[in-house]
C-alpha cells in the first residue's frame, strides 16, 4: 500500500514537484488554514459578530490582549462597536472567501462556455464574442463591478438589497473575470482542435458539443487550473476593494474590505490594531493563494521548466 | 592518429525515477576526412554522442566516465573557456532544421561574417569574400547576389547548404552532422549527402553523421556505429556492417528495413517489442479472443461477395478533384484568390485493392485524403463512394453511413489519441457511437478483443495513452479505426513518426489486416521504399497534380514520368551495396 502511494506520488508529475516545492507546500498550508478557519467559523470563534446581544459597546477599541489596557477576553483586541475582532476576521474570511469562490466559479463557467464556443466554431460567432471580451477588458474590473452594482442597487427594492448582495457582488466580480478564462479557453481550444484525436472524432461525425465536452475541454483544463487559482485572489482581492469603497457587503455582515474600512477611520486616533489584522489577513491569504498559483503555472506548463 | 577518439564514454541524466543511463561505455574513432555514421532507433543515445563531444550535454547530464579525444587532446581535461575556443572553431555542428538553426532576423551575410570574424582576426571586407567562397563551395550559385538575403528567403534545400557553410567558416576539423537530412525532400536529401561526401574528401574534415536512416548510412558512410539504448551494438566498415552483420540486433535492423528493389510478402525476423507492459498479460475479459474480433469485424463486412455489381463498381471513384485554399475573405470587388492545393485528380480505386500516394512534401497528398474523409471541402469535381456520390464535408451529414465506412488512421500516434481517455474508452467509442454492439458487456469484450488483434495485450485496456510507446499507440489507433468495421482506411503516413522497426511491425499489422478483412486501404507515405511494400497500385502527386498512376510492380521497373524516374533516382537504396 505503501510504496504503491510512493511509485504514484514518482509517477505523478504534479505530485512530485509539489512533494519537492517547500514554498508551494507552505502556502498551500496556509491556504487550507484560512480555508479551513473560514468554514469553521461559527464553531472556532470565541464570540457571534452577528449577535447584537452579546456585544457590548463598553467594550469598544480594546486594544490586543498582550498591550496594557488588552482584555484577555479578547485575543486581539475589538472594533468600535465592542465586537471581538478575532471573530470578526474569522466571519469576515469566510464571507470574502465565499464571495471570492462563488464569482470564480461564476465567472470559469461563463467564460470557459464562451471561449471553448469560440475556439471551436470560429468564423462570425468568435469574432463577435471576442470583440465584446475586448471591450470589457478595456474597462477597469473595478468599474466593471461598481456599475452593477449600481445598477442593482437601482432596480432591487430597498428592503431585499442585504439578502442579494452577495449574489450581486458575484455577478459584479464575475463578469469583470470571465475574460481571462474566455481568452485562455479559445486559445487552447485552437491548439487542441487541430490535433488528430479531435479530426478523428469530426471525421466520424461526432457532435459537436460532445467533441467540447469529452475530447477538447478535459485537455484543457491545465492552463485553465492556473487562471482560476491566480484569478481567486483577484476576486477575493475586488471583494475587498469594492466593501472598502462601501458598495460591497453591508455593515452588519463584516467582510474583510468592511473591517479594514471602519479599521482606517481610527488609525490616526492610535487604534491600529482594528485595521492591522484583517489587512494581514488579507495579505497572508492572498500571498498563499498567488504562490499556489504559480506552483500550478510552474508545473503545468511544460515550456516555463 | 585518429583525429577524434573516444573510449569508453558514459554519460549519465539523473532524473526522478533514478540515473539513466544514455550512453553505456561507448567507443569510437573518427579518422579526418572520413564519414563515421551513428544509426540507432530513438533512445540509442546518438544525439547524447553527438552533444558530448561538443561539451553541450543537456543539464543535468554528466559525463560518468571515459574520454573524448581530438587530435590527441583530451577535451574533458579543458576548462569552460577553453571549450569554447574549441566549439565552434575546430568541431562544428549541422543541426536537423534548417528553419530553426539560422537567424531568421539576421541576413545569411551577417550569420557568416559575424562567425567568420569572431574565429580569425580578418576585416569585414575580406570575411565576406570568404563568406562568398563559402556558399559558392556549398553549392549556391549565386552567392554573390544571394548572400544579403535573409533565410527565409530561400528554400529548405538552400538553407542546409547555408547552414553546412556556417558549420565550415571556421575551418573546423570534425562536424557533427545531426540528422542532416531528415527535414528534406529526397531530391534534396541527395545533393545535400554528395556535398557532404565531397566536403569530406576535399578537406579532409572529419564528419560524424547521426541517423535513423539506413539508406543514408548506406548511401555515404565509410565506417558506421549501430547503438541500441546507449550501447554499442556493432561498429566496422559500412559495408560490412551492413551487409554481414554479426549481431542478431543489427540483423533484425536491417530486415525491418523497406526495399525497393523486391516486394515482400511480410517483414521477418524484426525486433520483438519487448517493451509491452510487464508482468500480469493474463489478466483477461471473459470470452475475449482474437478470433472473437476477427468473427466480429468479418460478420459486420457486407460489401465484399454481394454481387458482381460490387465489385465491378469503384470503392472509391475521384473525378475532376479541385481543391482551392482560399487566402482570405475576398472583398466586395475582389475576385476570389486562392491557392490550388489539388487540381484535376482523377482516379478509381477499387474494392480490396491498396493504392499508394507518393509525393514530396506539399505535393497535396493529405488534402486529398482529407478530402475524402470530409475535413476539406473540395472547390470542384466529384467523388463517389461504391457509385453513391459522396458529399462535401461541411454537406456531408453527421449520420451519413461512410462516416462508419471509411476510417482514417493518423500519422502521429501521440496527438491521435485523446490523453485524458483511457485505452478502453477510446476504442469503445466509435463501437457505443455507431451503435455496434448490444451491451456493455459486449463492447467490454469487444474491445479486448481487438486489443488482442492488434497484437496488444488486453489489460492494456485499462491504462492511459501516455504509458505506451510509439508503435504501441499507433496499434490503439488502428483498433480505433478498425472496430468501425470500415471497408476502406486511410493511412496517412502512418509509419513514418516510428522507427524502423516499429514500422516493420505497423506495416506487418496493416498488411495482415487488409488481407484478413478485403479492406480497401489508400495508403499515403513519401516513402518510396514503404510504398513498394504496401501497395498494389500508386499514384505519385506533384505540386497538387497527378503525375503517374501505375501499378505498383510495373512502376519501380520502368516509370512513366520523368519526375517519378527522378524521384526513384533519387530515393536511397540499399542495392548498391550489392552491386559495388
Amino acid at each position: 500500500m505503501f510504496t504503491a502511494l510512493r511509485r504514484y506520488a514518482i509517477e505523478n508529475e504534479l505530485l512530485y514537484l509539489f512533494l519537492h516545492n517547500r514554498i508551494a507546500q507552505l502556502a498551500a498550508l496556509v491556504a487550507l488554514l484560512c480555508l479551513g478557519g473560514a468554514a469553521l467559523a461559527p464553531w472556532i470563534a470565541p464570540y457571534d459578530p452577528y449577535d447584537i446581544a452579546s456585544i457590548d459597546l463598553l467594550d469598544s477599541l480594546l486594544p490586543p490582549a498582550w498591550s496594557e489596557d488588552g482584555d484577555t477576553r479578547f485575543i486581539i483586541g475589538t472594533d468600535d462597536q465592542g465586537r471581538d475582532l478575532f471573530s470578526a476576521i474569522l466571519y469576515g474570511t469566510r464571507l470574502s472567501l465565499l464571495v471570492g469562490l462563488l464569482s470564480i466559479g461564476f465567472a470559469s463557467i461563463l467564460g470557459i462556455t464562451v471561449g471553448v464556443l469560440a475556439g471551436y466554431l470560429g468564423g462570425r460567432f468568435d469574432s463577435i464574442v471576442m470583440r465584446i471580451a475586448d471591450v470589457q477588458l478595456s474597462l477597469p474590473a473595478i468599474l466593471t463591478a461598481l456599475l452593477i452594482d449600481g445598477i442593482a442597487r437601482g432596480i432591487l427594492p430597498r428592503e431585499s438589497h442585504d439578502n442579494l448582495m452577495i449574489v450581486v457582488l458575484t455577478i459584479a466580480i464575475g463578469l469583470s473575470l470571465w475574460v481571462n478564462f474566455a481568452r485562455t479557453a479559445r486559445a487552447s481550444t485552437f491548439v487542441e482542435k487541430s490535433k488528430e484525436y479531435v479530426q478523428a472524432a469530426i471525421i466520424m461525425g461526432m457532435h459537436p458539443l460532445r467533441i467540447m465536452v469529452v475530447h477538447i475541454l478535459p485537455n484543457i483544463l491545465g492552463p485553465l487550473m492556473v487562471i482560476l487559482t491566480i484569478d481567486l485572489a483577484v476576486a477575493i482581492l475586488l471583494e475587498a476593494t469594492l466593501s472598502f469603497l462601501g458598495v460591497g457587503v453591508p455593515p452588519n455582515q463584516p467582510s474583510l474590505g468592511t473591517l479594514i474600512r471602519i479599521g482606517t477611520e481610527y488609525l490616526f486616533s492610535g487604534e491600529w490594531w482594528v485595521v492591522l489584522f484583517p489587512s494581514l489577513t488579507l495579505i497572508i491569504m492572498i500571498v498563499a493563494v498567488n504562490i499556489l498559483g504559480d506552483f500550478l503555472r510552474d508545473a503545468l506548463n511544460p515550456r516555463l521548466r | 592518429m585518429a583525429l577524434l577518439e573516444i573510449i569508453g564514454l558514459t554519460v549519465k541524466f539523473p532524473t526522478r525515477f533514478g540515473n539513466f543511463t544514455a550512453t553505456n561505455n561507448v567507443s569510437l574513432e573518427v579518422q579526418a576526412g572520413e564519414i563515421h555514421g551513428l544509426v540507432g532507433e530513438s533512445g540509442a543515445g546518438k544525439t547524447t554522442i553527438g552533444a558530448a563531444v561538443m561539451g553541450l550535454l543537456q543539464s543535468p547530464g554528466y559525463i560518468g566516465s571515459g574520454s573524448i579525444n581530438l587530435a590527441g587532446e583530451n577535451l574533458l581535461a579543458l576548462d569552460n573557456n577553453q571549450y569554447h575556443r574549441v566549439r565552434g572553431n575546430r568541431i562544428s555542428m549541422i543541426f536537423q532544421d534548417p528553419q530553426t538553426s539560422l537567424n531568421p532576423l539576421l541576413t545569411v551575410a551577417d550569420q557568416l561574417i559575424e562567425t567568420i570574424r569572431q574565429h580569425s582576426d580578418v576585416t569585414a571586407d575580406d570575411a565576406r569574400t570568404q563568406a562568398i567562397q563559402l556558399l559558392e563551395e556549398t553549392g549556391l550559385s549565386d552567392a554573390k547576389q544571394r548572400i544579403d538575403d535573409y533565410p527565409h528567403q530561400f528554400s529548405g534545400g538552400m538553407r542546409q547548404r547555408v547552414v553546412i557553410a556556417l558549420a565550415l567558416c571556421t575551418q573546423p576539423e570534425l562536424i557533427i552532422a545531426d540528422e542532416p537530412t531528415t527535414a528534406l525532400d529526397v531530391s534534396v536529401q541527395k545533393q545535400i549527402l554528395a556535398l557532404i561526401r565531397t566536403l569530406a574528401k576535399d578537406r579532409g574534415v572529419g564528419f560524424i553523421l547521426i541517423t535513423h536512416d539506413i539508406g543514408v548510412i548506406s548511401e555515404i558512410t565509410d565506417q558506421v556505429t549501430v547503438l541500441r539504448s546507449g550501447r554499442v551494438i556493432e561498429s566496422g566498415d559500412t559495408r560490412q556492417v551492413l551487409m554481414q552483420p554479426t549481431d542478431n540486433y543489427t540483423r533484425a535492423l536491417m530486415a525491418a528495413v523497406p526495399r525497393l528493389e523486391q516486394r515482400l510478402h511480410r517483414f521477418n525476423n524484426i525486433v520483438t517489442d519487448d517493451s509491452i507492459i510487464d508482468g500480469d498479460d493474463h489478466w483477461q475479459v471473459d470470452g475475449a479472443s482474437a478470433k472473437l474480433a476477427s468473427d466480429w469485424l468479418l460478420s459486420g463486412h457486407q460489401s465484399s461477395d454481394t454481387g458482381t455489381t460490387a465489385s465491378t463498381t469503384p470503392v472509391l471513384a475521384v473525378k475532376d478533384l479541385e481543391v482551392t485554399f482560399q487566402s482570405g475573405q475576398p472583398g466586395w470587388f475582389q475576385s476570389r484568390s486562392g491557392v490550388k492545393a489539388l487540381s484535376n485528380i482523377n482516379f478509381d480505386m477499387h474494392a480490396g485493392e491498396v493504392l499508394g500516394i507518393v509525393g514530396e512534401s506539399g505535393s497535396g497528398k493529405s488534402t486529398l485524403a482529407k478530402s475524402i474523409v470530409g475535413l476539406v471541402d473540395p472547390s470542384a469535381g466529384e467523388l463517389r463512394f461504391r457509385g453513391q456520390p459522396l458529399p462535401p464535408g461541411s454537406k456531408r451529414h453527421r449520420k451519413h453511413p461512410v462516416r462508419r465506412e471509411i476510417q482514417m488512421i493518423f500519422q502521429d500516434p501521440y496527438s491521435s489519441l485523446n490523453n485524458r481517455l483511457t485505452v478502453e474508452q477510446i476504442i469503445a467509442e466509435p463501437i457505443r457511437f455507431y451503435k455496434l454492439a448490444r451491451n456493455r458487456a459486449h463492447i467490454r469484450q469487444l474491445v479486448a478483443s481487438v486489443l488482442e488483434l492488434v497484437e496488444m495485450p488486453q489489460r492494456a485496456m485499462l491504462k492511459y495513452p501516455h504509458q505506451f510507446s510509439g508503435g504501441q499507440r499507433q496499434r490503439i489507433a488502428v483498433a480505433r479505426a478498425l472496430v468501425a468495421r470500415p471497408d476502406f482506411l486511410i493511412c496517412d503516413e502512418p509509419t513514418s513518426a516510428l522507427d524502423v522497426s516499429i514500422q516493420a511491425q505497423i506495416l506487418n499489422l496493416l498488411k495482415d489486416l487488409q488481407e484478413a478483412f478485403g479492406l480497401s486501404i489508400l495508403f499515403i507515405s513519401h516513402n518510396l521504399a514503404v510504398i513498394r511494400q504496401m501497395t498494389d497500385r500508386l499514384l505519385v502527386l506533384k505540386n497538387g497534380k497527378l503525375v503517374e498512376i501505375s501499378n505498383t510492380d510495373r512502376f519501380f521497373r520502368e516509370p512513366a514520368a520523368p519526375y517519378s524516374q527522378q524521384l526513384l533516382r533519387e530515393t536511397p537504396s540499399l542495392s548498391h551495396l550489392n552491386a559495388r
